[in-house]
């Protein structure tokens, strides 16, 4: 089971099993592919299986189309078009599921993006979780846009868009009835428009782009660092989190940095090129809270986190998810 | 209130902290000519201390000595095996917290009973297992009650919850763990030189620092009730270097926004209303009398040991061969001096519990300790 929640188990899965299998280890790198031979074509595919399907900010329907956007957005294109797989366990009410079509419907126009193929199957009760969502978005590449691991150099920063935990914040109040915590809402939201923002703005000084979902800001970061075979340090009080997440975290015993975001991005960008990119991000809805919060340091393939005490620590992937603590 | 926890997390006040417990640790070594022997009773602090890096920031300066205060980790091995027949028997849904799931058992963990077809599910809050309960009525649902003094006030809400809705399937397993038993028996001990005691926020929030005065009247060990950020706990230490300084032995309360004198007498009163003080074994430490608790007789009708009396015929078999988690737990060594620490156990594949909880001490160490090539001194 842990080998889904985006850690050390996920990355042995996809590295020994899918990377092996399939090849192409390079694009294992990107969050979506370019297409060999139609090299404007930007692809993408991602399942959803999140419980509760319907959480404080959005649901499984919105999430399936902003997480494929998202991951087509983050290798420089702009979903266009957007497919669709459901799996559904006998038994759920049809009202849900309108409900989840609903809001992917109302997500995708939000996104202009268009769903051009479904497809539909129902397991038998007690073989699925209610409701399962596969999504592929395909759409042009950028003009402007040169995301490439080897570009990145030490010296490039490191910007996040917002506070980060704040879908993982959400879900684990919704999971654990936390009627007495503040309320939390996923951030949930298509970065199409703040990615084209930035990637319009400086062109080829972003040199990188990743949306942190599962495993957090810190997993994103590791794997950037491992991609890209250089070393990254992060400033941990540089890293905007709202006060309701670090209470959450503080009371479950989890660390927000590891904590899902489902409309957040990051971004790595040349030195020069950093005012530029914060001015823009922060004029968008999305990235109002933008701000840099470390660099790449040298050659490497580490990340590297400097706490307030002025302690500075290797971080790494988290085996599994987090799970809150018992005492 | 949010004013109050911004100066809990300034960075500028836990340097000038750790300025001070560096100048108070010399002092002490001064003193005594070796450093203060600190125990963290829980595997909070354990985690925090790992870290906010203030654990690497006091190496050889203070010694901190990690204690038995992670709950799945003290869960005994036979405990987990009782857990694992029942599910496996195919009549039951047992519902446990996440960590729980990937301890290596006997045969396995309660992962693997799971994929071998038991129903085992991981629950966030007991109350969820009531839930389970009511929506299953043909079969029995067992909560796996683990925990310490923080947990068990839940599982009373849910049995609450379970009498209020006659929900008569929702069975408890009462494994749970108290702390001031384990601090009477590891200070009787004496296997581990204590010259003081780092305790539990969060336990003593429902048992008051009325519960912990017999540390110096009875055992004259510095103790410092503590919060979970660097502020909290730098301060704390600060506390207990004083106190060692000194030559005194008193119970401080330095988590007083949360910790009362006489703890949280609602939460204390459900416990009691349902559960007696009983024997109970701890992982690599055996039977600590009175450190666990058991149903009240007439709570019988939720008691897996009337149900399932068969799974306490089971033969007994103490602890996981080559693992060490068993001294880790009494702090008689740390990680590193495991020849298994971070060679073949890693969280991804631990050989023991520590290694598995968010809360244990290897885990701790591994997620945090491990790549600094940091090594305990003192």
């Amino acid at each position: 089971m842990a080998h889904g929640e985006g850690g050390q188990l996920t990355h042995r899965l996809i590295q020994e099993v899918f990377a092996k299998a399939f090849g192409r280890g390079l694009e294992t790198g990107y969050d979506a592919a370019l297409l060999p031979g139609w090299e404007q074509i930007i692809v993408s595919t991602d399942s959803f299986v999140v419980h509760p399907w319907r959480f404080p900010g959005g649901d499984i329907g919105k999430l399936a189309v902003v997480g494929t956007v998202n991951d087509v957005a983050m290798r420089g294109g702009r979903a266009a078009y957007i497919t669709a797989g459901f799996i559904l366990e006998e038994g759920l009410p049809l009202s849900d599921l309108a409900s989840v079509v609903n809001s992917m419907a109302q997500t995708a126009r939000g996104a202009g993006v268009v769903l051009v193929a479904g497809d539909t199957k129902v397991v038998e009760k007690g073989k699925g979780d209610g409701i399962f969502i596969n999504t592929t978005g395909f759409g042009p590449l950028l003009p402007g846009a040169a995301l490439s691991l080897e570009a990145m150099e030490p010296g490039d920063v490191v910007i996040v868009s917002g506070t980060v935990g704040d879908h993982g914040g959400a879900m684990l109040v919704a999971r654990s009835g936390g009627e007495l915590l503040s309320p939390v809402e996923s951030d949930c939201a298509s970065l199409h428009g703040l990615a084209a923002d930035l990637l319009a703005a400086c062109g080829p000084a972003v040199k990188m782009l990743r949306d942190p979902t599962r495993g957090g800001l810190a997993t994103s970061l590791v794997e950037l660092a491992e991609d890209a075979g250089l070393d990254i340090e992060v400033e941990e009080a540089a890293v905007p989190v709202q006060e309701a997440v670090r209470g959450i975290c503080e009371l479950f015993g989890l660390d927000h940095l590891y904590l899902a975001n489902e409309g957040k991005l990051v971004a790595i960008v040349r030195e020069q090129a950093v005012d530029t990119a914060l001015q823009v991000l922060r004029r968008h809805p999305l990235g109002k809270e933008a701000v840099s919060i470390g660099r790449v340091t040298g050659r490497g393939g580490s990340l590297y986190l400097k706490t307030p005490l002025g302690i500075t620590k290797r971080l790494e992937r988290l085996p599994g998810l987090q799970l809150p603590r018992i005492c | 209130m949010p004013e109050i926890l911004e100066a809990f997390q300034d960075a500028k006040l836990s340097r000038d902290l750790l300025t001070m417990v560096r100048k108070l640790a010399a002092a002490y070594r001064e003193k005594h000519g070796r450093p203060m022997a600190l125990m963290e009773v829980c595997g909070t602090h354990t985690m925090a201390l790992a870290r906010s890096g203030i654990r690497e920031a006091v190496a050889g300066e203070v010694r901190l000595v990690s204690g038995p205060g992670c709950p799945v980790c003290v869960t005994s091995q036979d405990d987990i095996h009782r857990m694992q027949v029942l599910a496996a028997q195919r009549e039951a849904i047992v519902c446990t917290f996440g960590d729980m799931m990937r301890v290596p058992g006997r045969e396995g963990s309660l992962q693997d009973t799971r994929a071998r077809g038991g129903d085992v599910r991981v629950i966030y809050n007991p109350v969820e297992a009531v839930a389970i309960a009511a929506a299953n009525p043909n079969r029995p649902v067992v909560f796996f009650g683990i925990g310490f003094e923080t947990t068990i006030p839940t599982v009373a809400a849910a049995l609450v919850e379970a009498e209020r809705q006659q929900i008569t399937n929702f069975y408890l397993f009462t494994a749970f763990k108290l702390v001031t038993p384990v601090l009477h028996y590891l200070l009787t001990l004496g296997e581990v030189r204590l010259d003081g005691l780092l305790l539990p926020g969060h336990v003593s929030v429902i048992l008051g620092e009325g519960d912990f005065t017999f540390l110096a009247d009875q055992y004259r060990v510095p103790s410092v009730i503590s919060g979970f950020l660097p502020v909290d706990m730098l301060g704390g230490i600060a506390l207990l270097l004083q106190m060692g300084i000194r030559g005194e032995a008193q119970v401080k309360n330095a988590y007083p926004r949360v910790v009362r004198y006489e703890g949280n007498p609602t939460a204390k009163g459900l416990v009691s209303r349902y559960f007696v003080p009983a024997d109970t074994k701890w992982r690599g430490i055996g039977i600590i009398p009175g450190s666990g608790l058991a149903l009240k007789p007439q709570w019988e009708h939720r008691d897996c040991r009337y149900r399932w009396p068969h799974l306490w015929q089971l033969e007994e078999d103490t602890e996981i061969a080559g693992c060490r988690c068993g001294e880790i737990l009494r702090g008689v060594i740390t990680p590193h001096q495991c020849p298994r620490f971070a060679t073949d156990c890693t969280p991804v594949d631990p050989v023991g519990p520590c290694m598995v909880s968010s809360e244990g001490t290897c885990a701790a160490y591994y997620q945090h300790l491990r790549l600094a090539g940091h090594r305990e001194k003192g």
